[in-house]
């Protein structure tokens, strides 16, 4: 009993820490592709934009934002955003985690880590060279992928054509 | 009323047929290339039938910003050790619009392949009316050329790691050369790896 208060006592300092400094990520998990994959090809009611980047791409950074705001405005209408960072894995403490934290992303990301280019790029989608920004957008009826940058209209208008 | 649906989907698919098109131009393996002359960081003209003696080239588009162009970097250069004396000589180009790639500058190439000591020509597509030729899409993006056919034999990537040379355990561009080399056809004629999207200027870009 005395351990279980102890524990409590404990979560509610880290509670409050947690609303002063709103949420500091720490660590992004990393994926190889076959772990990856199956977050490409759920057939559930939703309807997927994932979203190939890095920190060091400009064209990324930039339309990132479009990125966050599709999750939200289309939150309700079973949209979910995944950013899938191909920043190098020496880069992940240094600069992709201070990056999410500096703009606050809210979307899903993970960090793809796998040797094998060859072979994924083209499992993700045969027509993509493997040019960064890319993006994939999906439902269980539905599969289309972009290798280009997106402005907030084109982007909604495509994820419309997955909703209608 | 028929005739009208029938030409309503005609000229759907043929608006389909062009907006496909049009990404998937440029060269494709077994494609004879056109000559080019572009400026190289030394200020001099630099086009592929200057090379009298060349066998191919290993024509490679690349730039100083894209993270996997500067980790391949010393790979291009070992590449040029390697093969410019057996008749395949490395052609760098920036493809890169430097408007909108800050640090992709003629000045800065400069700079850059002075830092690295580039053996190799490291041209500039000011125009960027080349690499749309060749279909290029990202740096780093290799075509490997042979020279009496003009004739495109390899595209893709450098090697299986592109990111971590330590891993490396297929080298693709090498192994083109090496079969090129003794007459053969490369057995891996297309690779792929992630790359920097080419920068242009969409306001004014075509």
């Amino acid at each position: 009993m005395l351990f279980v208060g102890i524990i409590s006592c404990k979560k509610e300092v880290v509670k409050e820490t947690i609303k002063e400094e709103t949420t500091q990520i720490s660590s992004v998990k990393t994926y190889n592709y076959n772990e990856l994959k199956p977050l490409l090809e759920k057939s559930d009611d939703k309807i997927y934009i994932i979203n190939f980047w890095a920190t060091w791409c400009a064209p990324c950074v930039k339309e990132l934002p479009y990125f966050e705001k599709i999750k939200q405005d289309y939150a309700n209408k079973n949209v979910e955003v995944l950013l899938v960072s191909l920043d190098f894995p020496k880069q992940v403490n240094k600069k992709l985690i201070p990056f999410m934290n500096k703009h606050k992303i809210q979307s899903k990301v993970v960090l793809l880590d796998d040797i094998n280019e060859d072979v994924w790029i083209k499992a993700i989608n045969e027509s993509w060279s493997g040019a960064i920004p890319a993006t994939l957008i999906y439902s269980k009826k539905n599969r289309k992928f972009y290798e280009q940058s997106f402005e907030y209209e084109a982007l909604e208008k495509e994820v419309l054509t997955f909703l209608n | 009323m028929k005739t009208l649906k029938t030409a309503t989907i005609l000229a759907i698919l043929s608006f389909f047929t062009l907006a496909f098109t049009v990404k998937t131009d440029g060269y494709k393996v077994g494609d004879k290339i056109e000559n080019f002359k572009l400026k190289n960081i030394d200020d001099k003209m630099v086009s592929l039938s200057d090379y009298k003696a060349a066998k191919g080239f290993i024509i490679i588009f690349t730039c100083n910003m894209c993270p996997y162009s500067v980790a391949n970097e010393d790979r291009i250069i070992a590449l040029d050790a390697k093969y410019k004396t057996k008749g395949y000589p490395v052609i760098a180009i920036n493809p890169n619009d430097p408007n909108v790639s800050t640090g992709d500058g003629f000045e800065d190439m400069k700079v850059r392949a002075a830092e690295k000591r580039f053996t190799f020509p490291y041209l500039f597509d000011a125009k960027q009316d080349v690499f749309p030729k060749f279909g290029a899409l990202k740096t780093p993006h290799v075509y490997i050329v042979t020279k009496n056919t003009m004739k495109v034999e390899y595209i893709g990537a450098i090697d299986n790691s592109s990111k971590n040379a330590d891993a490396v355990t297929e080298k693709y561009v090498e192994d083109a050369v090496d079969a090129l080399l003794v007459g053969k056809k490369p057995e891996k004629t297309e690779t792929r790896a992630i790359g920097c999207s080419i920068k242009v200027d969409e306001k004014t870009y075509k």
